[in-house]
């Protein structure tokens, strides 16, 4: 039996029909899950050795419209990523629902957001024209802003509603680049946009406002002040599954975008790996200074989806093995990352959830309590920093040699300055870790240091490089360049216990299930970098045409 | 062919790793058993491999982990070296920690970290090309922070901040070199000396600059100056992690890495050639007698023998950089030689600080009544590092003076004297103390923090890894004429690398 087009429509549309039967009866226990969902992963995986065949490609009327799509080694392998990250998030979920107590009607909408989510995603990975491309964006921009809301919380609604109005901006943009583009070319198939030569004025307006929209859903820099506050209030496996994928698809929809329509605008490329740079930068640069953990890991991710847009210029005009390297790199990156920041969420989650606060400084005494959350944590960090053995490592290796080879030199600086700064804040968290007496044994933790600052957490504090920010975090939220964004309300509930809504997480330990699932994630993070070479083999050639359609 | 060794050797370690992770933090005597055995496994299977080696035997594994790139194990006599010196140790060491930390907490984490180090130590001396030597000595890095920061005190917070801050640039600065010699010459194996010279006058200017990153990048660990600074900070660490990083593992990895620069990534004629050598003298030089003279203005005991390691590790710098067979040779011999010596030299201390809470140097009077075989184990190792015949030291430094008639560099004989004058002036005056001063051995005074007298002067598991290391010591400088001895080792290697050249 070989994969047909029906077997592909049936692993888009089997999440969100299992999600859907999970709104009606939330499922209880991870066993059942694991249970229902291991086929999704592995129908991918049988998808994608089906493909050594070649790239399946096709079209489908929907009355006056034709939708594009294509499926090859890349949009498999995406697919099984997404799988595989929505099945531990899922198998995450059922065990966090019960540790935090979720509200039963929050936690059954979870699941047909998770599922419309999950078909958002492969739509947008097997696209092949603008209008499924978009189909696909709004579906999972509506579901990730509907998860994002589920908390409920004044902070969790606040941040969520920025988010909806930054996706609908973007999607704006979006929409008008379309029209333009439908104006000029009469149609939106990538290939058939590609083979218009000329790039006319008005494509090159539609593309800039394509790219700002996408830009925007991506978080890249300067774009990125929505991303952060959402973390903060929003479930833990639900953050891992953004950070992981959400975020991403845009950057993968702007690469698909660029290598069809602009493939030799090279200033263009120049500029957004400008962009990128930056965001490596500034988000490092944020991430060593966030007073909460959960802050710390999204500003993370706008650091690391800086590396990405590095793919722009040593794909643009560059030499075939160059533009192979980044193009290997490029994946494994993002692959590498999802999985770490999944992992990474999910270890932080267990922090927070297992020492009832969110601020850095309570975690310091729980090591021996939490063995595995820290290493989890850690084994996911590796990825982050781009150590041995990990993906992000290997991924650096191959930006390193295509920069060097290509003599572009300043991408070897961003790529060396990301590392050290990503050290800095992931040793910030795991210095904790060796501290043995942490605010745990007091009996408030969370109020005292902020009457005073208690002498065994005086050091600790006294080496931070601001230690004013843990003890107020409040303004340190606000993602800086924007002052309207300042999220007035905004929380840290665990800092005012007597005064917000709801009171401060009682500490408990973490179940094991979310223990080993977060650990699986990082473990898989680290394997990608020494088994790289199966899933590189079967990416597409860079050269192929990334529209596979005729 | 056989692949299987060398990958059971890491094994060995690396699954202990794990399983200790995985063991409860009480369960003392399984994880005791389990750390020994997997000591004794390993010292065999590396043992086995010096056999096979000499039998003509081929042990190599490769992974292609990305085209044009491949993680690759290979054994040569270079690596089994390094492998059989850390091997050899580690059991010494793993036996002394056991002992230093019983009853303290947090022993799951410390014994983990310590198994993934000495894994990542094996891994550095199998490694068969650069790439996988970066994949390991980076790992080193990792999994020796926790051990330095293992207490969570400031200031051992501070002192692992610090070596992450020295040992992660560096490992950025050699994967950026790395990089660029992969884009220069592709993935060079271990053993492929002609291809970075065949590449051209046209790159040498390159090369240069790549060599001097590279040795950036290997020289902190090597603690060269002025990129020795987190090692005497790093003394805040217990005793056994203090030993595995002057002796087993860190500082020699550097110092190995430096070799592998030298003889099988630019081969020996070439980087002579490129003037690079004499570089490499100088900074030896430099490191010599800068870290003698810091050594002596030292008051504590740890940190006098912290900055003897920066002195006395570059001594291998300075053998290698030394051109010719002699000098070779010697660089080798002491590789081996300083690790015998210096981790003696360490479990005495810790043994000093553990029984009597002895931390400085003018708190030693009189310690070799109260504590005579650690103050003997003491003697024998620094009177090694002095130089003093028939402990190993003597024979380095000999070995040394020879390289440098040979390489006709007699002014590096005058460095040799001076630091030889420099290492008496800073290890006999602890030795006057431990043994002709009277002290509260004798009734006068008190010692800092001293324990109840036990049948042994401290614990059988701290006091038999300084002995043995001592006896060892002893016996390689005596028996340095029979085969297998750390000399005729050394002697073996460099006649197989100058063959081949």
């Amino acid at each position: 039996m070989s994969a047909t087009p029906f077997h592909l429509l049936w692993l888009l549309g089997a999440p969100l029909a299992l999600g859907l039967l999970a709104w009606v009866r939330p499922p209880r226990h991870s066993g059942l899950v694991l249970l229902v969902g291991l086929p999704l992963p592995l129908v991918a995986v049988w998808l994608l050795l089906g493909l050594e065949k070649g790239p399946m490609a096709g079209r489908l009327a929907l009355g006056p419209l034709m939708l594009h799509w294509r499926f090859d080694g890349l949009a498999a392998l995406l697919l099984l990523l997404t799988q595989l990250l929505l099945l531990a998030s899922a198998l995450y979920a059922t065990d966090y629902a019960r540790a935090t107590r979720l509200g039963r009607h929050a936690y059954a909408g979870l699941w047909p957001l998770l599922g419309g989510l999950a078909l958002g995603l492969g739509l947008i990975w097997i696209a092949a024209d603008l209008l499924l491309l978009y189909a696909g964006l709004e579906l999972m921009g509506l579901c990730a802003v509907g998860l994002m809301l589920l908390p409920g919380s004044n902070a969790a609604l606040s941040a969520g509603l920025r988010y909806l109005l930054f996706a609908l901006v973007g999607s704006l943009a979006w929409l008008l680049g379309i029209a333009l583009l439908l104006g000029a070319g009469g149609r939106l198939d990538l290939a058939g946009l590609a083979a218009l030569t000329e790039p006319e004025p008005v494509i090159r307006i539609a593309l800039a406002l394509l790219t700002s929209g996408l830009l925007l859903k991506a978080a890249i820099f300067p774009l990125h002040s929505w991303l952060a506050p959402v973390h903060g209030s929003a479930w833990t496996p639900v953050s891992a599954i953004h950070g992981a994928l959400v975020v991403k698809a845009a950057f993968f929809i702007l690469l698909l975008l660029w290598r069809a329509l602009l493939p030799k605008a090279i200033a263009g490329a120049w500029a957004l790996g400008a962009l990128g740079s930056l965001a490596v930068l500034w988000g490092g640069l944020q991430a060593a200074r966030a007073a909460g953990l959960k802050q710390l890991v999204a500003w993370s991710t706008v650091g690391q989806l800086g590396y990405l847009m590095l793919a722009f210029p040593l794909l643009a005009g560059t030499g075939a093995d160059v533009a192979t390297m980044a193009w290997q790199a490029t994946w494994l990156q993002l692959g590498g990352h999802a999985l770490a920041k999944a992992a990474l969420f999910m270890a932080a989650g267990n922090l927070v959830l297992a020492t009832g606060a969110d601020r850095l400084t309570a975690l310091t005494g729980t090591s021996r309590r939490l063995p595995l959350a820290w290493m989890t944590f850690g084994l996911a960090a590796v990825t982050l920093m781009g150590l041995p053995p990990s993906a992000g490592f290997t991924a650096k290796w191959l930006w390193l040699q295509a920069a060097l080879t290509a003599g572009q030199w300043p991408w070897v600086v961003v790529l060396a300055l990301g590392t050290l700064l990503s050290a800095i804040y992931v040793f910030r968290v795991l210095r904790c870790a060796f501290v043995e007496t942490g605010p745990e044994g007091d009996p408030e933790p969370a109020l005292k240091p902020a009457l005073k600052p208690e002498p065994g957490l005086g050091p600790a504090l006294k080496q931070e490089p601001r230690p004013k920010p843990e003890l107020k975090p409040g303004p340190e939220l606000k993602p800086g360049p924007k002052p309207e964004l300042k999220p007035g309300p905004k929380p840290a509930p665990e800092l005012r216990p007597a005064s917000g809504q709801k009171p401060a997480l009682e500490p408990r330990r973490p179940p094991l299930g979310m223990e080993l699932v977060a650990l699986a994630l990082a473990l898989a993070a680290l394997a990608l970098g020494l088994a790289a070479a199966w899933p590189l083999a079967l990416l597409p050639a860079v050269a192929s045409p990334p529209a596979g359609v005729r | 062919m056989s692949a299987l060794l060398p990958l059971a050797t890491l094994a060995s370690s690396l699954l202990t790793a794990v399983v200790i992770f995985l063991l409860p933090e009480l369960a003392v005597r399984t994880r005791t058993a389990l750390n020994l055995a997997a000591a004794l496994i390993k010292l065999v299977l590396v043992i086995g491999m010096a056999w096979g080696l000499t039998r003509g035997q081929v042990y190599a594994f490769e992974l292609p982990v990305v085209e044009g790139l491949s993680m690759v194990l290979q054994v040569d006599a270079l690596g089994l070296t390094f492998a059989g010196l850390s091997s050899l140790l580690w059991l010494f060491t793993t036996i002394y920690a056991i002992g230093y930390l019983e009853g303290s907490p947090n022993r799951r984490r410390f014994f983990g970290f310590f198994s993934l180090c000495v894994a990542s130590t094996l891994g550095i001396s199998l490694a068969g090309n650069l790439f996988t030597l970066l994949i390991f000595y980076e790992l080193l890095t990792l999994s020796t922070y926790p051990l330095v920061a293992h207490r969570g005190t400031p200031q051992a917070l501070a002192a692992a901040t610090v070596y992450l801050r020295y040992t992660l640039s560096a490992g950025l600065a050699l994967m950026i070199g790395l990089v660029a010699l992969q884009v220069l010459a592709g993935d060079l194996r271990f053993g492929q000396r002609e291809v970075l010279a065949a590449l051209g006058a046209e790159h040498e200017a390159v090369l240069v600059a790549l060599f001097w990153l590279l040795l950036l990048g290997f020289g902190v660990k090597a603690a060269l100056v002025p990129l020795h600074g987190w090692l005497p900070r790093a003394m805040v660490a217990p005793a056994p992690v203090s030993a595995l990083l002057h002796a087993v593992a860190v500082v020699k990895a550097g110092a190995f890495g430096i070799i592998r620069l030298v003889y099988d990534v630019y081969g020996i004629g070439f980087s002579a050639a490129l003037g690079l050598l004499d570089g490499l003298v100088l900074i030896a030089c430099v490191t010599i007698v800068y870290g003698s003279l810091r050594a002596l203005t030292q008051q504590e005991l740890k940190p006098r023998l912290a900055f003897s390691t920066v002195s006395q590790v570059s001594y291998i710098v300075l053998g290698i950089g030394l051109f010719g067979p002699l000098g070779t040779i010697a660089a080798l011999a002491h590789l081996l030689h300083q690790g015998l010596m210096k981790v003696t030299l360490f479990f005495c201390a810790g043994n000093y600080a553990e029984e009597l809470g002895i931390h400085r140097i003018d708190e030693l009077d009189g310690v070799g009544r109260r504590m005579p075989l650690s103050s003997l184990a003491f003697t024998i190792g620094a009177l090694g590092m002095i130089g003093m015949p028939p402990v190993v030291g003597f024979i380095s430094k000999w070995m040394l003076g020879m390289g440098a008639v040979q390489a006709e560099r007699p002014w590096v004989i005058a460095v040799l004297v001076a630091s030889t004058l420099l290492n008496a002036a800073y290890f006999l005056p602890i030795l006057n103390r431990l043994w002709f001063r009277p002290g509260p051995g004798q009734g006068i005074g008190a010692w800092p923090a001293a324990r109840a007298p036990s049948r042994l002067e401290t614990s059988a598991w701290l006091l038999l890894p300084a002995l043995a290391t001592a006896l060892l010591s002893l016996l390689a400088g005596m028996f340095a004429g029979l085969p297998f001895s750390p000399l005729q080792w050394a002697t073996r290697v460099v006649d197989q690398t100058y063959l081949a050249l």
